[in-house]
């Protein structure tokens, strides 16, 4: 009998690799043995696919049955390598043609009656698949319509092993089934927050937009009620839509955690709001034998939003140190590296005590000033470099309130409209280089020849540099954030007056 | 005698006819001891064979080999080796292969022969 071998993709973190899978009978008492590492959900494999066949209408021999998935030491899990352990399971005993099934792909999971059920990781799982070169991708009708989001490779759905088998030449009468689809609650309609809801801080929504502009992580830091949530919501809703590398990236992650993706990449940022409990494997993503994205992956291309950020554990925010420098989240166990996207943009928000009253205008500060200084030390010093921006916000005052009800909101299109520009702007500055947005900028290049600012426009920050009002790194940040203003503004290069606005902009904590 | 036990014994006949056929020579059937019993014993070239034949008048119930459990086959083993303890001028290399017979009532029966399966 001859050898049925096909193949599938094991995913490690958004990486995928071609799994060889092949299938031989022996002259043997009767067993199913599946060899090449497989966990406990792929080692299951073998009771479906023996009742999947059964109930399709294949008969099998009663010899032994030896399936190999290569290459071994690859650890794999799930139960998406189903369909291609059963094709070349009937390949090996003359019901499917060996050379159909070849040279295709093969992905889903089987239930026992025969007919396919969906699979998480689809997106990233046929992305490899046409990566590796193949033409051909087989895979269950719930997935049909992200798997054809994959440019360059031929997707073909069905809805049953049976179906599977006679596309690859098997001699039998299709039966229609119900194809299983994908088990998605109803997703809420999802409002657009727009920045005119916003009403008096207009400092904060300016901060805002420049943070967008220039893609500056950035740290609210206010009283409670004074809307710094509500201004973190609306940040995804100023930044302009991904790129197309981007959009698959962010489809991938969606697809690896088994979220819907529809019936088009995701062109939005993201906004990702993890709770304060979170732990590093619940922020960064972990496990040990399927290393799963965490909050921090699904917010790449979009915004991470750490809402009460004193108040997680400071091991937790730490961990977010390596992707803020790398854009890359590198998860290692022992049998395994997963690496995932980290180019979030980082929101953090905090009161400025526990209390939370200090600095309010309109309420006294109970804490010790122990008490307070603890708190945001909590924050730590490393993580802070990292952030480009950091603001007040107030609470309102009623006069600011009748105000606002005239109008004249900064509207989310408008801050949109301008945010693509200056990002355009900066795009053309920086062509040539490995950077897209300010924020990326290393602080030698902007010192150096090609961003090199008069004395007279830096004066302010060589002063605070001189009496050890900034550091160094600090210098640099406001150099970023001052170009990211000339952007915003239209101008070839930073005033003295952009200086000062980034200077005050990295103030809050000092103050 | 039981309607299982007639079609066992026509199996093994059926299979020692099969054997007899591909050149062994049956040299023992349902030889007993203490332990159990050997269905068939036959000898081809150099190899002292230990058969198992399994019977059924169906697959409703699953392929004949199906039911050669992994405690079949060791009781088998343990029962090769007594045969050899009583017949000490047979040593040679020993093997056990397994034989299945499908016999429908009214159709010529289905003989399946697996060699060296333990």
């Amino acid at each position: 009998m001859p050898v049925g071998r096909t193949q599938a993709v094991a995913l490690l973190g958004l990486q995928g690799a071609i799994v060889e899978i092949e299938a031989d009978y022996s002259s043997q008492l009767p067993k199913f043995i599946l060899i090449g590492l497989p966990d406990a959900a792929l080692g299951e494999a073998r009771d479906r696919v023996l009742a999947a066949a059964a109930n399709s209408g294949f008969e099998l021999p009663s010899r032994r049955l030896t399936v190999n998935l290569s290459p071994a030491a690859l650890p794999k899990q799930g139960s998406g390598f189903d369909l291609g352990i059963a094709l070349a399971t009937l390949a090996a005993a003359g019901v499917v043609r060996a050379e159909s099934i070849a040279r295709a792909v093969h992905l889903g999971e089987l239930g026992l009656d025969g007919r396919l059920r969906p699979i998480a990781g689809i997106l990233p799982a046929v992305s490899a698949a046409a990566g590796a070169g193949f033409d051909i991708v087989m895979v269950p009708t719930g997935n049909a319509a992200e798997a054809e989001l994959v440019p360059g490779i031929r997707v073909v759905a069905v809805a049953s092993l049976r179906e599977a088998a006679i596309w690859h030449g098997a001699e039998f009468e299709p039966i229609d089934v119900e194809p299983i689809l994908p088990a998605h609650p109803e997703e809420p309609a999802h409002e657009e927050l727009d920045l005119a809801d916003v009403i008096g801080n207009g400092d904060a929504v300016e901060a805002l937009v420049v943070a967008a502009a220039g893609g500056h992580h950035a740290f609210l830091l206010g009283p409670p009620g004074s809307g710094k949530t509500m201004l973190a919501a609306r940040l995804p809703g100023i930044l302009p839509d991904l790129d197309a590398a981007a959009a698959l990236e962010v489809s991938s992650i969606r697809s690896l955690c088994g979220l819907p993706v529809g019936q088009s990449l995701i062109t939005r940022p993201p906004l990702e709001s993890p709770h304060h409990t979170a732990t590093a494997a619940a922020l960064i993503g972990g496990g040990s034998k399927q290393i799963r994205p965490g909050a921090a992956a699904r917010a790449s291309g979009g915004v991470l939003f750490l809402d009460e950020a004193p108040e997680f554990n400071s091991s937790v925010l730490d961990a977010l140190r390596q992707p803020l420098e790398s854009g890359v989240i590198s998860i290692h166990r022992a049998n395994a590296v997963a690496h995932f996207p980290g180019r979030f943009q980082l929101i953090l928000a905090a009161n400025p005590c526990p209390c939370g009253q200090y600095g309010a205008r309109d309420s006294e500060c109970t804490c010790t000033p122990t008490a307070r200084r603890r708190y945001l030390g909590r924050l730590s010093g490393p993580l802070l470099d990292r952030i480009d921006i950091q603001f007040r916000v107030q609470r309102i005052t009623s006069a600011q309130l009748k105000l606002a009800s005239d109008g004249g909101q900064l509207t989310s299109a408008v801050a949109r409209e301008r945010v693509a520009i200056a990002r355009a702007r900066a795009a053309e500055r920086l062509d040539g280089t490995p950077w897209n947005v300010n924020s990326q900028v290393p602080g030698f290049w902007l010192r150096g020849p090609h961003a090199r600012l008069g004395s007279v426009v830096t004066a302010t920050i060589d002063r605070a540099l001189e009496r050890g009002g900034i550091t160094m790194r600090g210098y640099d940040r406001v150099l970023r954030v001052g170009w990211t203003l000339a952007d915003l503004e239209g101008t070839d290069s930073p005033t003295a007056d952009h200086i000062g606005r980034a200077l005050y902009l990295r103030k809050a904590l000092s103050s | 005698m039981a309607a299982k036990d007639d079609l066992g014994k026509r199996g093994e006949d059926l299979a020692a006819q099969f054997l007899a056929d591909a050149g062994y020579t049956v040299i023992d059937r349902n030889w007993r001891c203490a332990r159990g019993e050997i269905d068939l014993v036959a000898r081809d070239g150099n190899d002292t064979v230990f058969v198992e034949v399994k019977t059924r008048s169906s697959t409703a119930f699953g392929h004949p080999f199906e039911a050669i459990t992994a405690q079949k086959l060791a009781r088998l083993k343990r029962l090769a080796n007594a045969w050899c303890d009583a017949h000490p001028y047979r040593r040679g290399v020993i093997r056990i292969d397994a034989i299945s017979v499908i016999a429908s009532a009214g159709r010529a029966p289905l003989i399946e022969h697996l060699r060296r399966v333990f």
